[in-house]
């Protein structure tokens, strides 16, 4: 320690925390209580009713004393992540399938705006004012991107159109 | 009110909601004054966290005042003004009781792993957080801090992640007194454990990261070194040649799953999702350590798993130590630290934007652009 001392750094408040005792080289416990030895025996703060759907971990027993209420499961995705909870939080299925249901949900999501009358502005949610002021090139990229997948999915529609509506297969066919 | 609204991978809004109500005896609600976007968030903002439902509000990180009290709350008043630590923790159940706060057993119903966190998914307990005007905060006689008379409210809400999160990573890291400590990411979190790792009595700091604002600021707030991967061809390398070839006494992730630097974790960690995330800093972190030498990982990553060289951990006889900052058991000393001017966190702040803007800031904050470091979003009904 002396010897580190003397080349000690010119930093203001140096070493006022430094702690000889807590050093983890073996793995060690500070404070040591084995509270947890007495198993799930605490006393419980008061429970929270559950008003909405909770899906809870197949990891404990009981819900927990407060949790949060908001977006309960629904839809398809909530079908998805209902099942998902029947795994446990070891297992790959209980994880992936979660994944999925975010992605699902993201749709339902853009749905559920439609079905109140309300377009989505996916510009200014991608925070793209800013990424026009900020990073110019980023943005032609995006704008690009956009393009490109508007044009694939119109090139899709347009031909099904054609081949979907009788009228103008009909008109079509009187011209050839 | 006003609150963040997640709609999707890279897509945010700021939408009416309703008031957050009083559920639980022992909840109060708290009129928001200053909230943060976290580097952790970025997790949630790219979809990366499993069970985020499209709707949820952000924001971990917030000050604020209380309005509303449940019926058993007895340690808190109207108007006090509080700032929040991110765990949800009831105080009372063994983890809570070891000073494990992070760990509560008793806030999050949906994951065993963690205990709540605010605005964090349903994987956290499926709590709505504080990038909103109003917010319900749950085991309001345990969790919420009076501000201290004459403190900043910026100051203040750094305290409810960065600081204690930055502390305990050098915390965890057994730091000696002459010790080198090395810090992958110059985000935020790894400034200030760059700041905290000499309060441990570090003999040398270094701090690795690819933005080079980011590492003249570290340089600079930090009084550590700073360099940039991208102009180092291999870092753990460049660690060894610049330890005497034996490597760093610890090193500390404070990256998490958005890490650059590798192309293969990238891909399988961010684009496809095959692991939870980017494990880049973390792989760096085990091969760069001494023999015998400590991680300390404050980094986030998710619940799947992560390519990481365990077998080098093994035979290097490395430890490992982690958890998510318990930010309760810190506060009295940090405030102590902020108080005193040890530690200075407020000049952290680079972006201060309405939280009607949060797209953009979440953008910003997000790409790093302007220079951004940390944004804070203040609510309308909260005056400046
Ligand atoms: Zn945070
Ligand atoms: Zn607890």
């Amino acid at each position: 320690m002396e010897k580190i001392l003397k080349e000690q750094p010119n930093i203001k408040d140096w070493g006022i925390d430094a702690d000889p005792e807590n050093d983890p080289t073996y793995p060690m416990k500070p404070n040591r209580t084995d509270e947890e030895q007495n198993g799930y025996t605490w006393e419980r703060p008061a429970l929270q009713k559950p008003t909405v759907e909770i899906l809870k971990s197949t990891e404990r027993p009981n819900l927990t004393a407060v949790f949060g209420t908001t977006l309960p499961p629904k839809g398809l995705s909530g079908m998805i992540r209902r099942n998902a909870y029947k795994k446990s939080e070891g297992q790959f299925s209980h994880w992936l399938p979660l994944l999925i249901a975010d992605r699902v949900d993201v749709i339902e999501g853009i749905i559920d705006d439609l079905s109140k009358g309300k377009i989505p502005n996916i510009y200014a949610e991608i925070g793209f004012k800013a990424m026009w002021k900020y990073n110019r090139k980023a943005a032609i990229a995006r704008i690009a991107a956009h393009v490109a997948v508007a044009s694939a999915i119109g090139l899709v529609l347009f031909r099904g159109r054609i081949f979907n509506d009788e009228k103008l297969i009909k008109k079509a066919l009187k011209n050839i | 009110m006003l609150a963040m609204n997640y709609r999707g991978p890279g897509r945010v809004r700021a939408e009416e909601k309703p008031m957050p109500e009083i559920l639980h005896p022992e909840d109060c609600i708290v009129k928001v004054l200053r909230s943060c976007i976290c580097g952790s968030d970025l997790h949630l903002y790219n979809g990366n966290v499993p069970d985020t439902r499209v709707g949820t509000t952000f924001g971990h990180e917030f000050v604020g005042e209380v309005v509303e009290l449940g019926s058993e709350v007895h340690k808190l008043k109207l108007g006090d003004k509080v700032l929040v630590p991110f765990n949800i923790a009831c105080g009372k159940c063994s983890f809570c009781r070891q000073g494990l706060y992070g760990n509560c057993h008793e806030s999050n119903p949906e994951a065993t792993a963690v205990g709540g966190i605010f605005g964090y998914s349903h994987t956290a307990g499926g709590y709505d957080g504080g990038q909103a005007e109003y917010v319900r905060v749950p085991y309001a006689n345990f969790g919420p801090t009076i501000i201290p008379e004459g403190m900043d409210l910026d100051d203040a809400v750094l305290l409810t992640d960065v600081v204690p999160t930055g502390y305990q990573a050098a915390e965890m890291g057994g730091i000696q007194p002459g010790d080198t400590v090395v810090i992958f990411g110059a985000g935020p979190i790894g400034i200030m454990a760059a700041k905290c790792s000499w309060l441990f009595g570090a003999g040398r700091v270094i701090v690795i990261d690819q933005n080079e604002f980011r590492l003249e600021f570290v340089k600079n707030y930090a009084k550590c070194e700073s360099y940039n991967f991208k102009s180092i061809e291999d870092p753990v390398q460049f660690i060894k040649q610049t330890t005497d070839w034996l490597g760093a006494d610890v090193c500390i992730d404070a990256v998490g799953a958005e890490a650059a630097g590798s192309a293969m974790q990238t891909i399988t960690g961010r684009k496809t999702l095959l692991q939870a995330g980017s494990a880049t800093a973390l792989f760096w972190a085990i091969n760069s350590v001494k023999k015998g030498g400590i991680v300390s990982i404050v980094g986030v990553y998710g619940p799947t798993g992560n390519l990481v060289p365990i077998g080098n951990v093994l035979n290097k006889g490395i430890t490992i130590r982690a958890n998510q900052a318990s930010v309760k058991r810190l506060l009295p000393k940090l405030i102590d630290h902020v108080q005193k001017g040890t530690i200075k966190p407020k000049e952290l702040i680079t972006h201060r934007m309405p939280l009607r803007n949060v797209s953009d800031a979440y953008r910003i904050f997000s790409d790093k652009l302007d220079n951004c470091i940390k944004p804070i979003l203040i609510p309308p009904t909260a005056k400046e």
